[in-house]
């Protein structure tokens, strides 16, 4: 049954709600964020420790959303760990790109693990869920200090 | 429940004849469709109704054979479309039992009907630390329009407390009436919750302090039957767009002697007697707060959407509504992990829960995908989800048209959410 919704509620992304990694606050963190969906209340806390080199080497989150945010949120915290903030960025391009459907093909692979979240792009509704936990890690790696929305 | 108790519930909520529901269905011709590939089961009637063929085939004959602008033209046309925009007034005035059809003021809708009444009735009364006092379940069309008037006379917003089942708590509400309030708003029944305020008792409080009261009936309106005079409120707002009409059209009611006395809210054609580059004379009522072509058609077609309701009759829709809401309350209570959110003794045809561990956006995405449609999210009452410390609910809200049977695939629809996410 609901066989058509599994693209998007893929079992990594069930996986990823009921137990998001790095979710935690982080006390040692140098940039936070709040990121937060007016439309539907999603609130989302990004913590990120990064170098003098620029490089992620921790990032966590916490707050209450729905499972295609908790997921994405979930996610992008254990892919861009490790990274260096302009490769941080560049996924978060690619990852925008690809779930707003601005483009017609895209190559899947370019996202890796986040492929399971492509098929929000069929959602217009939900994309926002998706993008939220991305739009904080850009606002966090830009240092600003105010409240994103995705508004 | 007993499959027993639940056919007595049903059999005995909709006697044929009474309340055909299956042939008023079929004057909604949406209704009739699947949304991928189940049948559409429309439960979002809170957020805006669907419109009966009547209110359709009313836009549409307009357009075709009586369209020209009102209050202007000696032409045919034009007269006959200001006779059908001002019958259109005076039915209102009827469905609502205003003294007079000047009462009536033609708006966009509750929105613009409450911020006219901040802007100007409140505007030139407020001075810096008088007080407005609305309640903690108010829509932010009932709340924001008030705060912008605070910014600009320094007035201050008061706001009465609700208790955990989303009822107001009165006598706080009392104890918040000073010698500084001066003016009550308040909505008639609560678009998150379904709470339907005791609003002839508010009313009798503030009149005892001489505190005029609007009250936002967005909600209520479409469930039950409404007298302005019986209410004796001073505002009466609603939109056209929740009484199975159409959008873009909505109702400010206000006691003529208080009306008569306000500046207009915006200027242009319409609105006024005579222009020099010295002085303008306003306009009379209603005509004072209606500057500009109004929404002549969608106004014409709220009357054809009264006249409709008016052959169902509100009270057999509210009764047939009180009985769908008792019913899927009844059947909620099966549902492990689900938390009805508003649980007031009077309450109106809204049912907002949450479900443990399921984020309300996810049960609307797979709602949807039963053909189920409801509002999740804050409902735009966000100091509502805060004081009941959620981020949102999944709400549906019943209309005239929905079914026993409509209750069930709501029901059974929760039960396939909770399957999929276990």
């Amino acid at each position: 049954m609901l066989d058509q919704i599994r693209d998007l509620y893929q079992e990594v992304v069930f996986d990823h709600n009921r137990n998001p990694r790095n979710f935690r606050v982080m006390t040692e963190a140098n940039r936070k964020v709040e990121g937060y969906n007016p439309l539907c209340g999603d609130r989302i806390t990004l913590y990120l420790k990064v170098s003098d080199e620029g490089v992620i080497e921790d990032v966590s989150f916490q707050g209450s959303g729905c499972a295609i945010s908790t997921a994405s949120a979930s996610l992008m915290t254990e892919i861009v760990k490790g990274m260096h903030e302009s490769e941080a960025e560049e996924l978060f391009e690619t990852f925008h790109r690809v779930t707003t459907g601005k483009e017609e093909s895209f190559d899947l692979e370019e996202l890796g693990k986040l492929a399971v979240l492509a098929g929000v792009r069929a959602y217009p509704a939900r994309v926002k869920c998706a993008t939220l936990p991305w739009h904080s890690l850009k606002a966090a790696l830009h240092d600003t200090e105010a409240t994103v929305t995705t508004e | 429940m007993s499959s027993a108790v639940q056919s007595i519930l049903r059999s005995d909520a909709s006697p044929r004849g009474i309340y055909d529901v299956a042939r008023i269905r079929k004057d909604f011709p949406i209704l009739a469709q699947s949304i991928h590939g189940k049948p559409l089961v429309y439960l979002d009637n809170a957020a805006t109704t669907q419109k009966p063929r009547a209110v359709i085939d009313c836009i549409s004959k307009v357009y075709e054979h009586d369209y020209a602008n009102v209050h202007r033209g000696v032409h045919t046309l034009s007269q006959r479309a200001t006779e059908l925009f001002e019958g259109a007034r005076e039915k209102i005035r009827r469905f609502i039992n205003a003294r007079h059809s000047r009462e009536i003021v033609f708006t966009r809708g509750t929105t613009e009907a409450i911020n006219l009444v901040a802007q100007s009735y409140g505007r030139p009364h407020l001075r810096s630390g008088d007080e407005i006092l609305i309640t903690a379940m108010e829509h932010h069309s009932n709340i924001v329009p008030w705060q912008m008037l605070c910014e600009q006379t320094g007035a201050v917003l008061k706001v009465a407390p609700i208790d955990r089942t989303g009822s107001l708590l009165v006598e706080e509400f009392e104890a918040l009436l000073s010698e500084r309030t001066r003016l009550v708003s308040v909505a008639h029944m609560s678009n998150a919750l379904g709470t339907v305020n005791p609003v002839e008792l508010l009313i009798e409080l503030a009149h005892r302090r001489g505190i005029p009261v609007l009250l936002d009936g967005a909600q209520a309106i479409p469930h039950m039957a409404v007298d302005v005079q019986a209410l004796d409120c001073d505002f009466y707002a609603f939109s056209g767009h929740k009484l199975y009409g159409p959008s873009g059209i909505g109702v400010l009611y206000g006691k003529e002697q208080i009306l008569s006395a306000m500046p207009p809210y915006q200027g242009g054609g319409d609105m006024i007697r005579r222009v020099t580059f010295e002085k303008t004379e306003y306009n009379e009522l209603p005509y004072k707060f209606e500057a500009g072509t109004p929404a002549i058609v969608d106004a014409i077609a709220l009357g054809a959407a009264i006249d409709y309701l008016q052959t169902l009759g509100m009270d057999a829709i509210a009764g047939h509504e009180q009985r769908l809401l008792n019913y899927a309350g009844e059947r909620t209570t099966e549902i492990p992990g689900l938390r009805v959110i508003g649980q007031a003794q009077h309450k109106g045809a809204i049912l907002s829960f949450t479900l443990e561990g399921i984020h309300p956006h996810d049960i609307g995405t797979i709602f949807d995908h039963l053909g189920i449609a409801v509002r999740a999210g804050h409902h735009c009452a966000m100091p509502v989800m805060d004081f009941f410390g959620v981020p949102a609910t999944a709400r549906a809200s019943f209309g005239l048209y929905n079914t026993f049977e409509e209750v069930d695939a709501l029901i059974d629809g929760i039960h396939q959410v909770i399957q999929v996410f276990r």
